[in-house]
């Protein structure tokens, strides 16, 4: 598991930013940017499973993709076992991706509708010319095997199957190369509920027995807190909480993991005592114009003067030894 | 890669060569594509085997029969030179069938080319090369030839040239119409994120989405090229004389439709029912193939 000289961190994120230019008028000049990830810092180990939560467009996916240099980041490092990777050429950066991989939200739209289940497993396996074809097919069976899926369906295409069964194949192809470290980017929002249970089951299966770290982004906060050791809350390009599961859930220290929380649902609301349902009001604002101070101020109920002139800053609010970083002016009210 | 053929499957493996004969069955279901796919594959043969199908040369003068009228020994008559017109419609089949399809199949190379890399870079690339093309489509098709035959001069390349530059915008506008809507997808990202040279992300992940679309914009613009092909000839500026060409023959019995209609009808008739037949199997080739997905 830690061969890669005794590495604790797999992955280290140093104020990671991407911007998307909004271009205007013919000549395309630059009107602005989306800045889908502001500043994000933090540092996964390796063996842990971190869960990435927020709104819907609040930068997770952005973050997942630009930490596997699938889009170029605006500023910032990613360290891949202690390898600086936003500057690695082509050749380099294809050794370093044999150790990480990505599950696709959405299945339907993951599996290349022409082609078989064999030829998609094996892709990764060929382009990283891994063994001679006899034993690369190999491999594809027991790839299949090991995500649940009979060997015999290889010669068949991907609209021949469930979406569970199609994630399951993606998640295949995801293991093919033995990676060390897999970005989940909302792998079971797109299945029937019944489903997801064993997708995760799966994806936690894995992670015990081929020692894997993932990055699990997702906006169901009960699945995250089930499949994570540790959460990072994001709201809008940035982190605003960051701390090991039980202790973001039970004690939270900022008013928009508070909110997001208490709008879990619980299974029986008429017998459970529903303290502090907090409601957020409005919409989240434009990421192309954050709000100035503290970018969750229009939103929040503890809103005083600093929130709105001076950017908070993110601190560990914990122990040395289980951190709790949170990024609020008020935070120390709630603890 | 080669997978074990022992593997005891229970799915139908579906192979090239199927995926052919299966959309040739399709194409054959219904009644208006199976005479369209017929029709287009008797030009086709005719196109091939015509001097063994042409009872005459096609510049034979037969100066002791010149304007007659349909019968045994000349089937669609004789023109005001005497030749004999059915060989000459026959003989004339391979001209256009080439051009126009030779012509079809570059322009759908150079616009699935300039497609897919439009389409996958985005950006100024791809701004610069639409507005390129839009610029070509702006003029109607006819003008723009007419435009570049009085620059090259009137010949076979020229008409092929001509094919080339007034179908490539088109096609790359449909190529790349696809492209845009699966260059986000999950399955071509996963390429990427194998660092996937451009030429495999581009040709086996992105073509084969392509390919139904581009199969059927090539069937239509085929048709098309056909139509070009005969206004060419019978403008003048296309194929020159003495060729078979359906326009020429039809522009030059034109002064003798008085005399000699037959001379004008069946070369016009046998454009009007190539046209109609390709697009006949254009629209069926729509149904067999986008219809799959």
């Amino acid at each position: 598991m830690s061969k890669e000289n005794g590495q604790e961190y797999i992955i280290q994120v140093r104020n990671l930013k991407k911007h998307f230019p909004i271009r205007k008028g013919i000549l395309l000049r630059e009107a602005g940017a989306v800045k889908a990830v502001d500043g994000v810092s933090f540092d996964i180990k390796r063996g842990e499973t971190i869960g990435l939560v927020g709104e819907s467009g609040c930068g997770k996916s952005t973050t997942g993709r630009t930490i596997l240099q699938l889009l170029a980041p605006t500023e910032g490092e990613v360290l891949f076992e202690g390898q600086e990777i936003t500057s690695l050429g082509s050749s380099n950066l294809r050794r370093v991706r044999r150790n990480m991989q990505m599950i696709f939200q959405d299945p339907y739209a993951s599996l290349n509708p022409r082609m078989t289940v064999g030829k998609i497993v094996g892709e990764p396996l060929e382009i990283h010319s891994i063994g001679s074809a006899a034993s690369r097919a190999e491999r594809i069976r027991e790839l299949l095997e090991i995500v649940g899926l009979a060997p015999h369906m290889i010669n068949r295409y991907p609209h021949q199957f469930s979406g569970g069964q199609r994630q399951r194949i993606g998640i295949a192809r995801a293991l093919a190369t033995n990676p060390s470290f897999i970005v989940a980017d909302e792998p079971i929002s797109a299945l029937d509920v019944s489903i997801q249970a064993q997708v995760v089951n799966l994806l936690d299966d894995l992670k015990q027995e081929y020692g894997l770290t993932y990055l699990f982004i997702a906006h169901d906060l009960s699945m995250v807190r089930y499949i994570s050791d540790r959460v990072a809350v994001m709201y809008l390009g940035k982190i605003v909480e960051l701390g090991d599961c039980d202790e973001v859930y039970e004690h939270s220290l900022h008013p928009y993991t508070q909110a997001l929380i208490s709008a879990i649902p619980v299974p029986d609301p008429e017998s459970t005592f529903v303290a502090n349902r907090v409601v957020l009001k409005g919409d989240v604002p434009s990421p192309a114009n954050p709000p100035s101070g503290c970018r969750f101020h229009p939103r929040c109920r503890f809103t005083t003067e600093i929130c709105e002139n001076e950017e908070p800053e993110f601190r560990n609010l914990g122990t040395t030894l289980q951190a709790h970083y949170v990024a609020c002016h008020h935070a120390e009210d709630f603890l | 890669m080669s997978l074990s053929p022992t593997t005891p499957s229970a799915a139908p493996s579906v192979t090239t060569g199927n995926n052919l004969l299966k959309t040739l069955r399709k194409l054959f279901s219904t009644p208006t594509s199976a005479l369209g796919t017929s029709i287009v594959i008797v030009f086709v043969l005719l196109a091939i085997f015509g001097p063994l199908i042409a009872p005459y040369g096609m510049n034979e003068q037969f100066y002791d029969a010149l304007r007659q009228p349909p019968s045994r020994s000349h089937w669609f008559g004789t023109d005001h030179l005497g030749r004999d017109v059915f060989s000459r419609v026959v003989l004339g089949a391979r001209d256009i069938l080439l051009l126009a399809g030779l012509g079809t199949l570059l322009a759908v190379l150079a616009g699935a080319f300039f497609g897919l890399i439009s389409g996958y870079f985005g950006g100024m690339f791809d701004e610069g090369v639409m507005r390129f093309f839009d610029s070509l489509l702006a003029m109607p098709a006819l003008l723009l030839a007419l435009l570049l035959l009085g620059t090259f001069g009137p010949s076979r390349n020229s008409v092929l040239i001509v094919i080339i530059i007034v179908y490539t915008p088109i096609v790359a506008r449909v190529v790349r119409s696809v492209v845009l809507g699966v260059k986000h997808k999950g399955f071509v990202e996963s390429a990427r994120l194998r660092n996937e040279s451009l030429g495999y992300i581009l040709g086996r992940e992105i073509l084969p989405s392509v390919l139904p679309a581009l199969t059927v914009e090539a069937a239509l613009r085929f048709s098309y090229a056909i139509f070009l092909v005969a206004s060419l000839g019978f403008l003048g500026v296309g194929v020159q004389p003495p060729n078979p060409d359906w326009g020429l023959m039809v522009n030059e019995a034109r002064p003798h439709v008085s005399t000699t209609p037959w001379a004008l009808t069946f070369p016009a008739a046998a454009i009007a029912i190539l046209v109609i037949g390709v697009n006949l199997m254009a629209d069926g080739l729509k149904r067999a193939l986008q219809g799959a997905d």
